[in-house]
């Protein structure tokens, strides 16, 4: 249990840089998670965070004490893979206790961390089963178990659950999110999943291009997307975005119009006639009939979920939008809609990509 | 369907004829190596029957000469230069694949030149080595000649295998607190236990085999191999056919035993459960 301190990383590989000027600052026990496309650089970070990669610059503190030339054992953190990476040839206990010998942690010790941390994952009919006997769940909770028994300061999970089924993928989640209450210990995960980004973090580091995006809470992001990348990147399926041009400012709100969209007021901000914006909605805020914001479109393709669809709708500009429709009465592929949403849910960037800071949020 | 089954015929019977041309000269020292002499050059490719049945060859073997010797000096010379070449091949091919130092490309180039460079061209030069050193007519001096025979390829076999590692088990064991040589060891050295018996194989059957070092660095009956004392049977004039074949005979054997008990660790799929 410890915070954890990155000032200035950089990482490159000869001239192409993975990390650019990277500052995190981690609570105590706090559940950070790092999202991103792949190739965002999140792994390498959570990789130089483990020592088994080597900033090109800058420092890393764990607990308060610089560790940059520290090996992964000395940093006291644990690191559970996707791919598992259990010992092939080493039944699960030994699987767990392997790394303790070498640490120092006498053997009653080795015991009652191995029995609690079996307890805790349900792992106890299977410590004497090898690894090729268990199954996608088992092995990542084996992966888990041996970085529990670490007791470590910091836990990192580099995209965990990635390699697990689509049921397991959620109850796994469950326990990892189970596990974070139980132990209080720091943690960084990483994943390319936005939803277990926003089940499972305090906080989310969104990451794109080896540079921070935003830093947040899950629904800090939701509501208020610092910038187009992250608006798009945090919400499925994503945000819809729009094309407009600033056309007068009266009476504190700007009008706005745009080739897909009817002229829409929103509240004016740093910006003056003739600016470029780009406006997102929401699918879950786009529905039929009129409002504030209004556009039109051919229906081409309805999803069907159950608690809503997902009604894909061809715009003017040949680009397609999300609407998420709930209920049973659907549109038809094929159909002309026009969708609406209420000011209060329209987000504004400027043509750089930055959120306008003026435009009203909607906490819920 | 038809041609499918008309191309498994063919490669079956292509198999089958080369297995034949592989086989037939050691079934045939073999069946020869238990006949009478007369037999031999009567009827050579005749089993031994009741008549020409004759264990004269394996009393000659037996009696004549130092063959137990010459079995342990074999043994001794592939058992150890098995060994150094396995555990010394391993280490450099896991320093090469996973450390970065400087010269280690050059180094691994160097190291495969021994691959294409027949180590008898320096036959000469190694002869001359092993005098001034004072290991002439010594096993040691065979062992070193071996291990520098058998690195080059073991180093290149071994270092493909090290490759298919997941680069995750080596990450997970330094997380772990796993020191340098107890993940080489503990970790990586049981995961290439296929590749292990591939290389042994590779390396004991050449070595088992050899003549022309045994027969250039040793001279003492004390340190020859068994296929150089198979040679005092072989004369100018006269040949003494049945003993040359059971000694034959029984220098097969090893190498057929310890190929067998190799080929049994040559099982795929050991690395599974490791990683997805």
């Amino acid at each position: 249990m410890a915070k954890l301190h990155i000032d200035a990383l950089n990482k490159s590989y000869g001239e192409t840089k993975v990390l650019v000027d990277v500052d995190l600052a981690i609570e105590d026990g706090e559940f950070l998670v790092l999202v991103g496309p792949s190739g965002c650089g999140k792994s390498t970070l959570l990789r130089m965070i483990a020592g088994l990669d080597a900033p090109t610059s800058g420092d890393i503190y764990i607990a308060e004490r610089k560790v940059n030339a520290l090996a992964p054992a000395e940093r006291r953190i644990a690191m559970v893979f996707q791919s598992y990476a259990l010992y092939p040839h080493m039944d699960v206990l030994k699987n767990m206790t392997f790394g303790l010998k070498f640490t120092g942690v006498p053997a009653a010790e080795r015991e009652r961390r191995v029995a609690e941390a079996a307890r805790m994952l349900r792992l106890e009919p299977l410590l004497k089963r090898y690894p090729r006997d268990l199954s996608g769940g088992q092995r990542q909770r084996v992966a888990i178990g041996r970085a529990i028994v670490r007791e470590p300061d910091v836990f990192l999970f580099d995209e965990p659950l990635s390699n697990l089924d689509a049921a397991l993928r959620v109850s796994t989640r469950v326990e990892i999110a189970r596990l974070h209450r139980l132990l209080k210990a720091t943690m960084v995960y990483v994943t390319h999943d936005q939803i277990e980004a926003m089940t499972l973090a305090d906080r989310i580091v969104v990451m794109n291009q080896g540079r921070i995006e935003q830093v947040g809470k899950p629904l800090d992001l939701y509501y208020e997307p610092a910038n187009l990348f992250v608006a798009g990147f945090i919400g499925s399926p994503a945000m819809n975005f729009f094309t407009g041009r600033v056309e007068r400012i009266e009476g504190g709100e700007a009008l706005v119009t745009g080739p897909c969209i009817g002229s829409v007021a929103v509240p004016a901000a740093t910006f003056s006639p003739g600016d470029d914006l780009t406006l997102g909605v929401r699918p879950e805020h786009l529905g039929q009939g009129a409002g504030a914001f209004s556009t039109s479109g051919m229906v081409e393709l309805v999803e069907r979920l159950g608690e809503a669809s997902f009604a894909h709708v061809r715009r003017a500009d040949d680009r397609l939008m999300v609407a998420e429709i709930r209920g049973r009465d659907t549109p038809a592929p094929g159909e002309s809609v026009t969708l609406s949403a209420p000011a209060q849910d329209i987000h504004v960037f400027d043509a750089r990509g930055r959120r306008l800071a003026a435009t009203p949020v909607n906490s819920a | 369907m038809l041609k499918q089954r008309a191309e498994t015929l063919g490669v079956h019977v292509i198999l089958i004829a080369y297995s034949l041309i592989a086989i037939g000269p050691i079934l045939l020292v073999v069946m020869n190596s238990f006949k009478a002499r007369k037999a031999i050059f009567g009827a050579p490719l005749a089993p031994p029957n009741a008549d020409t049945f004759s264990l004269v060859g394996y009393a000659k073997v037996f009696h004549a000469s130092h063959v137990v010797t010459y079995f342990g000096n074999s043994l001794i010379v592939t058992l150890a230069s098995m060994v150094l070449v396995l555990l010394l091949g391993a280490m450099a091919a896991w320093a090469l694949t996973e450390y970065r130092f400087r010269g280690s490309t050059a180094l691994a180039l160097f190291l495969s030149i021994g691959i294409m460079v027949p180590i008898r061209l320096g036959s000469v030069a190694i002869l001359k080595m092993m005098r001034a050193a004072g290991l002439n007519d010594t096993l040691t001096a065979l062992i070193l000649v071996y291990i520098a025979q058998g690195l080059p390829l073991a180093i290149f076999i071994l270092s493909e295998f090290i490759q298919q590692i997941p680069k995750d088990l080596r990450d997970a064991a330094r997380c772990d607190g796993v020191p340098e040589t107890r993940i080489f060891f503990e970790v990586i050295a049981p995961l290439l236990r296929p590749a292990i018996a591939t290389v042994a194989v590779f390396t004991i059957v050449p070595i088992w085999n050899d003549l022309w070092f045994p027969l250039i660095l040793t001279s003492s009956d004390s340190t020859h191999t068994i296929t150089l004392g198979v040679q005092q049977f072989l004369g100018q004039y006269i040949t003494d056919w049945n003993a040359v074949l059971a000694a034959l005979s029984m220098a097969i054997l090893p190498v057929v035993a310890i190929y067998v008990i190799f080929s049994r660790q040559l099982i795929s799929g050991l690395t599974a459960g490791a990683v997805k």
